[in-house]
């Protein structure tokens, strides 16, 4: 089977503005959800308490809603079902020091006598001190995890490749960002690791995407490097579109049937793998077109790096026979 | 025909094979991957340790060896008293004569201390060094003895271990139910420092309207009974405490009522034995974490080092209790920075949805490879399958544990193993469309296709790496699944395929290009 038989290059430079424009927008708007709407921050980073409950039939909310407000301890607990209507998650911002007796076995005692009540399936707490220390673990992992990928691409390419990939990067967490605060998905650390996830697979895409467009430069003879890029892109679109299918559909099976725990971290994916593909495909290379990359410059550098060499080599040669 | 890549593969597929084995048949031998607490089911608790605590017991050590070393010498004291908010010793001498001695005393006998003297009056003060030494002592003492009690209480393999320079982290798997739960944090938590303390027969009568910094003038303090409303006026420094206890069993009293027995060491023996030589007719005060559980009156002296603590327990009570006692007391008490607890139900639930969705994306994933590219669909399908069986196998050598975002994180590098495949498929597919022979499409096909691949691999394991070296918890388990995912991925999809090739070479036909790679052959 074959979906993209490459015939001729897309002509995808002349409407880079246009996307450009596009994700610009979307950032922004990402951005302005993330600072007037805010992040719906779970226990994790903000400290708190979260118990599941089950019930053997229908659990009656309301009642424990009733029974949990009466106690001044739980005022402000929010209540909701979890997957089925058996089941409720009661979050508060409390947590207790308490080894013996903590939150958990209060609210079993209070809701031990509500009917069909079964059992508690899961108490997890976090005391504020240790949120906080999640937190900047999570934003330092973010910060080295883009501090190494800079350090390799320039090393693997050249410096505008990676300040291209990295700014494609930031562009799809930022977007994935902005959904996570569109539909309310509670971040935890869960979330941290979905969004780094999405860095290191956003990467992949952009990288393959760039080394065609390195293997373009040096094959291709037209120094015009919107041609290389467009060429390069039309020639992996067949392979980023299937990745990102074959990925995408196995996200999709996550986030429908992994069940209620894992939801937040597949949504996540999700976003991410539409948003990298996008990227890699309409954002990096553009960037890199604005970097003022010149494909003659790079010829040069590469050409004058090959005379070294063989200069190199001759001196060697020449010393080998003993003739210097 | 046959070639070193394929050889390579074959033992790579057997490697998998065999040590994966034990854990895909949770056998009771080999070695095998653990699940993690989040699939089945257990405790988790990152407990912290008030350092204070220890340091004021530390401080009321060092004055009851003060006032056992001034009875020792028969030196005069008074107003001996212990102030811990400002974690001071304070005594004054009444006889000049002595102040030589109780300076070559206190400097001798005392370690880590520091005193300075005016008159008569002496002040003392533990060392920064000995402060700190204490912090690290109490938390080092907590990971001993809370491992020792969990492991008395007999649930399988309790994880108990320092974390950083003052956290600990203890993991219990395989507790049923939430009062189960319970009664093991209650365990872990209980202090079980245990006292024996002189009641202050003087100004008992007058405890009900006493203040607590009034008991405390006298050297003395207030403690609650630990089933009436009682009060009892006790001298602060104790007689003796459990450090001094070698052993505590269940047993009953003559009304069958569960009682602790626990025998004193001889050290300890003696000091029981000359108190109530000299305290007969008074009375002395078992106390177990600042509650009096008795106060029985000294008709004798009491040799041998038996003492025994009723108080009403339930026999489930009782043998915690020894166990806590026999295992040491807690220097200072434990209190909860987080804690994650799962039911084995929810465990269970969690492994089936997410079986379901790695199942369920595999097969998409395969089928799918099959239809676009034909057999070169297989060869990368029995890769994938190569790869799944590697990652399992590493898994289970490491002894690693399986959570659930990492179960997460093996669903993803099956979805990222393919793409290595897709990528040179797509490459060779280009070749091949130039008219080139299908050993040289092949050939060509992987050179140009691996520093993509190489490139691509080697910037998602830096993330992974990150992740894995930042992150907690079950974030490690998805790093460390997608880090060993992406590394057996390198072996079997560029490796294993391309020797596939090599090896069935010679079968392959130039007319069938859609069989064998999916599309139309080129003329």
């Amino acid at each position: 089977m074959e979906l993209f038989t490459y015939k001729k290059p897309l002509s995808l430079m002349a409407q880079a503005k246009r996307f450009g424009m596009l994700s610009i927008l979307l950032v922004l708007t990402s951005l302005g959800l993330i600072f007037t709407k805010g992040f719906n921050v779970g226990i994790d980073f903000a400290g708190g308490t979260v118990i599941q409950v089950q019930y053997d039939q229908q659990a009656p909310i309301d009642e424990v809603r009733e029974i949990l407000g009466k106690q001044e301890a739980y005022k402000g607990a929010n209540v909701t079902y979890f997957g089925t209507e058996n089941e409720i998650v009661i979050k508060t911002k409390t947590s207790s020091q308490s080894v013996g007796v903590d939150i958990g076995d209060q609210v079993r005692a209070l809701l031990a006598k509500t009917q069909g009540f079964k059992e508690i399936r899961r108490v997890d707490m976090v005391g504020a001190k240790v949120g906080s220390e999640l937190r900047e673990q999570g934003l330092l992992a973010m910060v080295l995890a883009i501090i190494g990928i800079l350090i390799y691409v320039s090393f693997r390419f050249e410096w505008r490749f990676a300040v291209a990939s990295v700014m494609a990067l930031v562009h799809d967490v930022t977007i994935a960002m902005g959904m996570i605060v569109l539909f309310g998905v509670e971040v935890n650390l869960d979330i941290l690791a979905a969004l780094l996830t999405i860095l290191g697979y956003s990467l992949n895409d952009t990288i393959i995407v760039f080394d065609r467009i390195r293997e373009g430069i040096r094959s291709i003879k037209d120094p015009d490097f919107g041609g290389i890029i467009d060429e390069s892109v039309s020639r992996t679109l067949s392979r980023t579109t299937l990745t990102s299918l074959t990925t995408f559909f196995v996200v999709l099976t996550l986030f429908l049937f992994g069940g209620e725990i894992i939801n937040g971290f597949s949504f996540t994916l999700l976003v991410g793998v539409i948003v990298g593909t996008y990227s890699s495909i309409f954002v990096a290379s553009p960037i890199l077109m604005w970097l003022g990359f010149s494909v003659t410059e790079f010829r040069a550098k590469e050409a004058e790096k090959l005379k070294r060499e063989k200069e190199k080599e001759r001196m060697r040669a020449m010393y080998e026979q003993g003739t210097l | 025909m046959l070639n070193y890549r394929v050889i390579i593969f074959a033992c790579a597929l057997i490697f998998g094979v065999v040590f994966s084995i034990p854990s895909l048949i949770q056998s009771e031998s080999g070695k095998k991957i653990t699940l993690g607490l989040d699939l089945q089911g257990g405790l988790h608790m990152l407990l912290g340790v008030r350092n204070e605590v220890a340091i004021a017991s530390k401080l009321k050590s060092i004055a009851a060896s003060i006032k056992y070393l001034f009875d020792e010498e028969e030196i005069i004291y008074d107003a001996l008293s212990l102030d811990e908010d400002t974690a001071e010793i304070t005594f004054e001498i009444l006889d000049n004569e002595d102040l030589t001695r109780v300076n070559a005393l206190l400097k001798e006998e005392l370690e880590g201390v520091t005193f300075s003297q005016t008159a008569l009056k002496y002040a003392l003060q533990m060392t920064e060094g000995e402060i700190e030494r204490t912090k690290k002592d109490a938390i080092d003492q907590a990971v001993d003895t809370i491992r020792g009690r969990l492991n008395e209480f007999g649930l399988a393999e309790p994880t108990v271990a320092k974390q950083g320079q003052e956290k600990i982290l203890v993991e219990v798997p395989g507790i049923k139910t939430q009062e189960d739960e319970q009664r093991v944090r209650e365990l872990i938590a209980r202090a079980a420092h245990l006292q024996l303390m002189a009641v202050d027969e003087e100004r008992i009568a007058r405890v009900n309207t006493m203040s607590a910094a009034e008991a405390k003038s006298y050297g003395d303090v207030i403690l609650p009974d630990v089933n009436t409303a009682e009060k009892y006026l006790l001298k602060a420094i104790p007689v003796l405490d459990g450090s001094m206890l070698t052993d505590a069993k269940v047993g009953f009293d003559e009304n069958s009522q569960p009682v602790i027995n626990f025998t004193l060491n001889r050290q300890g023996a003696k000091i029981f034995g000359d108190f109530t030589a000299i305290s007969v007719g008074k009375r002395m005060a078992v106390v177990l974490d600042n509650q009096v559980y008795s106060a029985p009156n000294i008709r004798e002296r009491i040799g041998g080092g038996r003492v025994q603590i009723s108080g009403q327990f339930t026999m489930e009570e009782a043998h915690d209790l020894a166990i806590a006692l026999r295992s040491g007391s807690l220097l200072a008490p434990v209190y909860v920075m987080e804690k994650r607890s799962v039911g084995p139900s929810l465990g269970a639930d969690s492994i089936k949805a997410s079986s379901l969705a790695l199942m369920f994306g595999f097969v998409l994933v395969v089928i799918f490879m099959v239809l676009y590219y034909g057999m070169a669909g297989v060869i990368a399908n029995v890769a994938l399958i190569g790869n799944l069986f590697l990652i399992l196998a590493i898994m289970s050598l490491f002894g690693a544990t399986l959570t659930l975002p990492g179960m997460a994180g093996i669903v993803l590098t099956v979805g990222m193993a393919v793409d290595a495949n897709v990528i040179i498929n797509e490459r060779i597919r280009e070749v091949l469309a130039q008219g080139k022979s299908i050993a040289k499409s092949i050939e060509d096909g992987y050179n140009n296709a691996f520093t993509a691949i190489w490139d691509a691999n080697v910037t998602t394991l830096i993330a992974a790496t990150v992740l894995y070296a930042y992150g907690t918890g079950p974030i490690k388990g998805f790093a460390l699944t997608m880090s060993i995912g992406i590394m057996a991925s390198m072996l079997t999809a560029i490796v294993g395929t391309h020797g596939i090739y090599q090896w069935i070479l010679p079968k392959m036909d130039k007319n069938r290009l859609g069989y064998w790679f999916g599309i139309k052959g080129s003329k």
